[in-house]
């Protein structure tokens, strides 16, 4: 609680008076802005992925053959020019850099905001952010469990599958096993309500965060924001959820 | 009208502060916040007590002085108006009120309800200047500046520096403070000479005062009292990629008034 007041107290700041570093990239990196701009942007690339991933997703209901014929599909895509998986590698990289540049920015400003305020307020309303908006920080650290699970679990088959029911590349097959075991369905559903809460915040705070916020466009911006989380988040539950009804079997 | 007060005190920084009860009474809907504080006060005084200090000025929402916050509110949570300019018709007979002052590591508490907020001049003073010729004063309007330009630079000049947005702030940013003198000078031709070294130099001053930085909750533009849209944030940032790409990379470092000036004689 409110204890001695504010004696200058430690910072996490990066800068040494003077000059920022000469790489443009460093100097970027250097600032809170920066940072803040690297988050937008491989928030960006990630929001793509996952609506590229969710569509992926809906050719459940076209059958096994079409969405394990997607899946072969993704590795052999630019044969031969990149070999087998070679695009999809490059795909991985780029996500798993974006992953990490964007949550070693959330967790370096989040330590500078928690040191900005040493003694904090007895009553403190807040009148116009969001749960979406509050929740960011811990949305993003279940996601970040999720990322890890989830690869361990879809792509590697190294958890939640009893030894030999995971088949490579059968991905109609696996998913209608996975979702019927109730915590990892139940997991999934949290996860993804993690996710939407996140992209609608996120989405909206990237695109102000890139200067295209104006005082028109606003409410169409967080209209489009919650839209594209809203269809993400019912285009990921919808396989599971029709696997657990027993609608695909 | 009466009202129950619940108001911060605490003597200097250095020393553990509290929150204390009073009870004032016959205020009017008419008197201003700052007035019935005064009504608390001289009635502190005819007791031998010791009133409470709060920070005020011109009393008319323009000195940018005053300010604290109403329940958890600051300004108190009438769009657009300081505490000097909040009637008391806005709160009803009965009502408990808590006082707090602004919370902030860059602003260290000077008395009660008042802290100091040099570092808001620190960073005006890192960039917030044009450089002008000597000489007789030029012609009015011999330099064109196109109207939504003016306008929004006005909407940026409006802000008073009083800090709410800090104090509003989950994360005790002053990115749209910082904004706003960014875009007052940034956006006219008169500041386009030290436009990138404004942006650079303000942007880095934010930071090393300890300010936080944004996460977009919206809470400063719901308090400030100017109405100081965040688009200007969204501005800033793009003011920092296009000033890193232009290679500026020195920045004003300016020295706080508490660091102990050398004695020369
Ligand atoms: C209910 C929701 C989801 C389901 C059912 C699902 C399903 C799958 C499946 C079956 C794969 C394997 C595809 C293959 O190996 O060809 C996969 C891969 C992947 N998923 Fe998801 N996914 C969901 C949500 C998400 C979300 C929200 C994210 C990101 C935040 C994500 C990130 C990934 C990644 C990064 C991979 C690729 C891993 C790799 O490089 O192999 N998934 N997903
Ligand atoms: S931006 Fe608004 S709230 Fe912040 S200092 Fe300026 S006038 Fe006050
Ligand atoms: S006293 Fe000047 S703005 Fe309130």
């Amino acid at each position: 609680m409110n204890s001695l007041a504010t004696a200058p107290a430690k910072t996490g700041r990066a800068i040494k008076p003077g000059r920022l570093p000469g790489n443009p990239a460093l100097a970027l990196w250097s600032t809170p802005i920066g940072k803040k701009v690297v988050m937008a942007v491989t928030g960006g690339i990630l929001v793509l992925f996952v609506i590229v991933h969710m569509i992926g997703n809906l050719k459940m209901f076209a059958g096994a053959e079409t969405i394990d014929a997607y899946a072969r599909f993704l590795r052999e895509v630019a044969q031969p020019e990149l070999g087998y998986s070679g695009l999809l590698w490059i795909v991985r990289i780029i996500l798993l850099v974006s992953v990490v540049l964007h949550i070693v920015a959330a967790a370096q400003l989040n330590r500078m905001n928690r040191l900005a305020r040493p003694v904090g307020y007895e009553v403190k309303k807040n009148i116009a952010t969001s749960y979406a908006a509050v929740l960011m920080g811990w949305g993003g650290v279940l996601l970040a469990i999720f990322i890890v699970f989830h690869i361990l679990h879809f792509t590697l088959g190294a958890v939640g599958f009893k030894p030999g029911q995971y088949e490579d590349l059968q991905v109609y097959h696996n998913m209608i096993i996975a979702f019927h075991v109730w915590w990892i369905f139940a997991f999934y559903m949290v996860s993804m309500v993690a996710l939407c809460f996140h992209l609608d915040h996120g989405i909206w705070s990237m695109l102000h965060t890139l200067g295209w916020n104006t005082r028109k466009n606003r409410r169409t911006l967080r209209a489009l924001s919650r839209l594209i989380a809203v269809v993400v988040f019912l285009g990921f539950i919808s396989a599971p959820i029709a696997v657990m009804a027993g609608w695909l079997h | 009208m009466n009202l129950k007060l619940k108001i911060w005190r605490q003597a200097n920084a250095s020393v553990r502060g509290k929150f204390e009860n009073y009870v004032v009474r016959d205020i009017t809907p008419d008197m201003s916040f700052l007035e019935m504080l005064d009504v608390l006060n001289e009635d502190l005084l005819s007791r031998g007590e010791i009133p409470v200090a709060f920070d005020h000025d011109c009393r008319e929402g323009i000195c940018g002085s005053c300010g604290f916050l109403i329940n958890g509110v600051a300004h108190g949570g009438q769009k657009g108006t300081t505490v000097c300019q909040l009637a008391m018709r806005f709160f009803k007979d009965g009502d408990s009120l808590t006082l707090e002052p602004w919370r902030a590591q860059s602003f260290p508490l000077v008395r009660d309800l008042a802290v100091n907020r040099s570092a808001f001049d620190r960073i005006i003073q890192s960039g917030g200047y044009i450089s002008a010729p000597t000489g007789g004063a030029p012609d009015a309007n011999t330099i064109l500046v196109p109207k939504e330009i003016a306008d929004s630079a006005f909407d940026a000049a409006a802000c008073i520096g009083c800090g709410a947005c800090v104090a509003a702030c989950p994360n005790s940013s002053a990115m749209l403070f910082t904004a706003a003198k960014v875009h007052q000078l940034n956006l006219l031709p008169q500041g386009q000479p030290q436009r990138d070294q404004r942006s650079l130099s303000m942007i880095v001053a934010m930071e090393e005062e300890g300010f936080g930085g944004c996460t977009n909750h919206r809470e400063c533009e719901a308090v400030c009292p100017k109405d100081i849209p965040i688009q200007f944030i969204g501005q800033m940032n793009r003011e920092l990629t296009r000033a890193l790409r232009h290679g500026e990379r020195k920045f004003a470092h300016v020295t706080r008034d508490a660091e102990p000036a050398e004695v020369k004689r």
